[in-house]
């Protein structure tokens, strides 16, 4: 550690993984995980959307699960939440959880033909 | 670097440790393995949390769920329900009381949501031996700041201009004593820390050390550079071996990342800090015995003046502050000092960690904002007393303190307030001590441990308090004779003024503090031979209330001495010339039957 600038850059490296354990995470990645949900193969898609998302190293991300939300005929079920905007993916598997992370995360563009109309 | 979308963290402080948090985390991890998720989620050892009765106690995020008393076979569920289908495991949950709604993350208790975390910012929330989250979380960066931006005076300033006050005790105000040991003409300067816990029930020092060591040593440099030292040295009780182990490796990685070391941020400040273990005892944590032993002599006190400022270690200016001031330190200088400022009251600046014990539901660590009310402290953040018992005192400042009735807990505790009241703030240990509690053995329990922990360097200390203790031990004994406060309040006042050093002249503050708010319960002691409490031993006597009493047997079947007598589904009766006064009866019986005199 050489300058301040150096801490800094460390610091900005290190933080991303911090971020989970404070309360205003910017995006919210919400894999829906209930019996249905696992049946259908959401642990894979959870399991790529890590991946990725530490690939591409996005900051700003919480990815979380929930339980079964009801939808089950439309499992694995993804939702994105940024503030009061939610987009929820329908049966996402790992082809369309990559497109997903590419599209949504990183260009913000909203995949609309995966989408289920709230 | 791989990216966890689940971070579970294990409170590791002294408290869940003795209840088996190992055990706890052993079997989380095993589970997560178990159901291929330790890619995913990611199992952190952090220190102590501080609710330490609910322990051991885990939080996971993202969503900040907060599950308490667990047992190793609760984890499986856990991974199974919670970290694999994202369903809160609803039993594992903390209920305040019977009739409030159970609190699913950490910040709806009323525990945390009262909190305001300076010093204590990282503590339970970081894994103390991973620099790493400690530089995430802002750590070194007011190192960095100090050293590449301001001068050693503007440091200086910030501190003064924060109205930061040292944390161990007296309550000197930290900048000032900087400047003091700035100016000094000679050289080399120290800069020291205090680590030598020594009151009962205190244990905020501790927590700090093993929860973020690295913000103890970042102020240490941050003060080395501001008056002009390079080197440091933290003097730690060798009861705290954790702290000691993880201020080791904590040194070990600052000198790795050159924050410690040589030419600091590319600046030509060096500065390094080494540990020495103290043998544990009380009158080491006073600041001129403190040096001596780090010196290598005996842990004796000696006069002030000259001030560790003028003549500290080997003689040379020293600044010696204790662990939770240095932890307040970085806060400071990121934020400037009006952040700090505009938290607390007009005298008392800033924050204060206190450690609840005693006859509390909440027993554990918190930190305030100065100037919180005692009734807030106790009932809200602490919930009360158990046991639906009342309050009686609360005793502050360790031996050299002193405690607080019921009437005086809207008290705002600052510096100020609680000298007006007789005690003192201390380090910040708080007992709480209910009905069942009698204050003149309060006063003996503080005489015994200042007795024994006496270095018996000065007279008054040594004999001093040897025979106030054994007035005391003659007043709980029933053997107590009118005068005798009036000689304990003569013997107090003689070794106020006359001890050598800061152990010795508050020695008797237990006795004269309980003698101003209790002084009945002396005087019920010695005129009546009665103890109001009920608790010294040889002043009571166990008595069977036949209204109440249901025959259940109970108190009988528990009596070791066979005192108790009497028919089934009738009252019994204690034959007191058998009874040896245990206690083991009232504290059976369902029905309150059994009361003393």
């Amino acid at each position: 550690m050489k300058t301040l600038e150096e801490l800094d850059s460390l610091r900005e490296k290190l933080q991303a993984d911090m971020k989970i354990r404070e309360k205003n995470n910017n995006i919210t990645v919400n894999v829906s995980m209930g019996t249905c949900g696992i049946a259908a193969g959401a642990r894979e898609t959870m399991k790529v959307l890590i991946e990725e998302i530490s690939k591409q190293n996005l900051k700003d991300i919480t990815l979380t699960q929930t339980g079964c939300t009801g939808s089950c005929q439309h499992e694995p079920l993804v939702e994105i939440k940024k503030g009061a905007d939610k987009v929820t993916y329908i049966k996402v598997d790992r082809k369309k959880a990559r497109e997903i992370v590419r599209r949504h995360l990183m260009e913000g563009k909203v995949v609309k033909e995966w989408t289920i109309l709230d | 670097m791989n990216m966890y979308r689940s971070h579970v963290l294990v409170c590791a402080g002294a408290g869940c440790i003795s209840s088996e948090c190992k055990s706890v985390q052993n079997a989380l991890i095993e589970n997560i393995n178990i159901n291929g998720l330790s890619n995913e989620v990611k199992v952190v050892e952090t220190g102590c949390m501080g609710p330490c009765d609910l322990g051991p106690v885990v939080m996971i995020f993202p969503d900040g769920v907060f599950y308490r008393k667990l047992k190793p076979e609760d984890t499986a569920e856990i991974v199974t329900e919670h970290l694999l289908k994202g369903k809160v495991v609803r039993r594992l949950l903390h209920q305040a009381g019977e009739n409030s709604d159970q609190a699913v993350t950490f910040d709806q208790l009323d525990f945390f949501k009262r909190q305001t975390r300076i010093a204590l910012r990282n503590t339970g929330i970081i894994n103390p031996e991973s620099i790493e989250e400690y530089i995430a979380r802002n750590g070194y960066q007011a190192l960095g700041k100090v050293l590449s931006k301001h001068s050693p005076q503007e440091t200086i300033d910030f501190i003064k201009a924060s109205g930061l006050r040292g944390r161990g005790g007296a309550g000197f105000p930290t900048g000032l004593k900087w400047e003091f040991t700035a100016r000094a003409a000679a050289a080399p300067k120290y800069v020291v820390c205090n680590a030598d816990e020594g009151d009962p029930g205190a244990f905020m020092d501790r927590s700090i050390l093993e929860g973020d060591p690295h913000s103890v040593l970042e102020a240490m440099a941050i003060c080395g550079y501001a008056i002009g030292a390079e080197k440091g040295y933290i003097y730690v009780r060798a009861e705290y071996p954790l702290a000691v182990e993880r201020l080791e490796k904590a040194i070990n990685k600052a000198l790795e990342y050159g924050l410690l070391g040589k030419n600091i941020f590319s600046t030509c400040f060096n500065f390094d800090i080494e540990i020495r273990v103290g043998a544990g005892a009380f009158v080491c944590g006073e600041e001129t015995a403190l040096l001596a032993s780090i010196e290598g002599k005996r842990g004796e006190p000696r006069p002030k003046p000259p001030f560790p400022a003028q003549e500290g270690l080997w003689g040379k200016p020293t600044v010696i502050n204790n662990v939770e001031t240095w932890a307040s330190i970085p806060p400071i200088i990121l934020n400037g000092p009006k952040w700090f400022s505009n938290i607390g009251t007009n005298t008392s600046k800033g924050t204060k960690v206190f450690a609840l014990a005693g006859k509390i539901n909440n027993t554990g660590l918190i930190e305030v904002p100065m100037g919180t009310p005692l009734r807030e402290i106790i009932f809200d953040i602490g919930g009360g007393i158990p046991n639906g018992k009342r309050f009686k005192a609360v005793q502050t400042g360790g031996p050299s303190g002193g405690c607080i009735p019921e009437e005086y807990l809207d008290t705002p505790v600052d510096y100020d307030s609680l000298v007006k009241l007789g005690t003192i703030m201390g380090s910040g240990g708080m007992i709480i001590v209910d009905e069942d509690t009698c204050m003149v053995d309060l006063a003996k329990f503080f005489l015994e441990f200042v007795q024994e922990e006496s270095c018996g360097k000065c007279a008054p200390c040594r004999i001093g308090t040897k025979r106030m203790l054994e007035i005391l031990e003659r007043i709980v004994e029933g053997k107590g004779k009118v005068g005798d406060i009036e000689l304990l309040e003569e013997l107090s006042q003689c070794i106020k003024t006359s001890a050598l050093c800061g152990l010795g002249q508050t020695a008797p503050n237990p006795v004269l503090s309980t003698l101003r708010h209790f002084r009945d319960e002396y005087e019920a002691h010695i005129k009546e031979k009665r103890c109001p409490a009920g608790t010294c031993q040889a002043l009571v006597a166990y008595y069977i209330d036949p209204k109440a009493c249901k025959g259940c047997g109970l108190c009988s079947k528990n009596c070791p001495a066979e005192a108790i007598s009497g028919e089934k589904k009738k009252p019994h009766v204690i034959d007191l010339t058998k009874c040896i006064k245990c206690g083991n009866c009232k504290d059976k019986c369902k029905f309150n039957a059994v009361f003393t005199s």
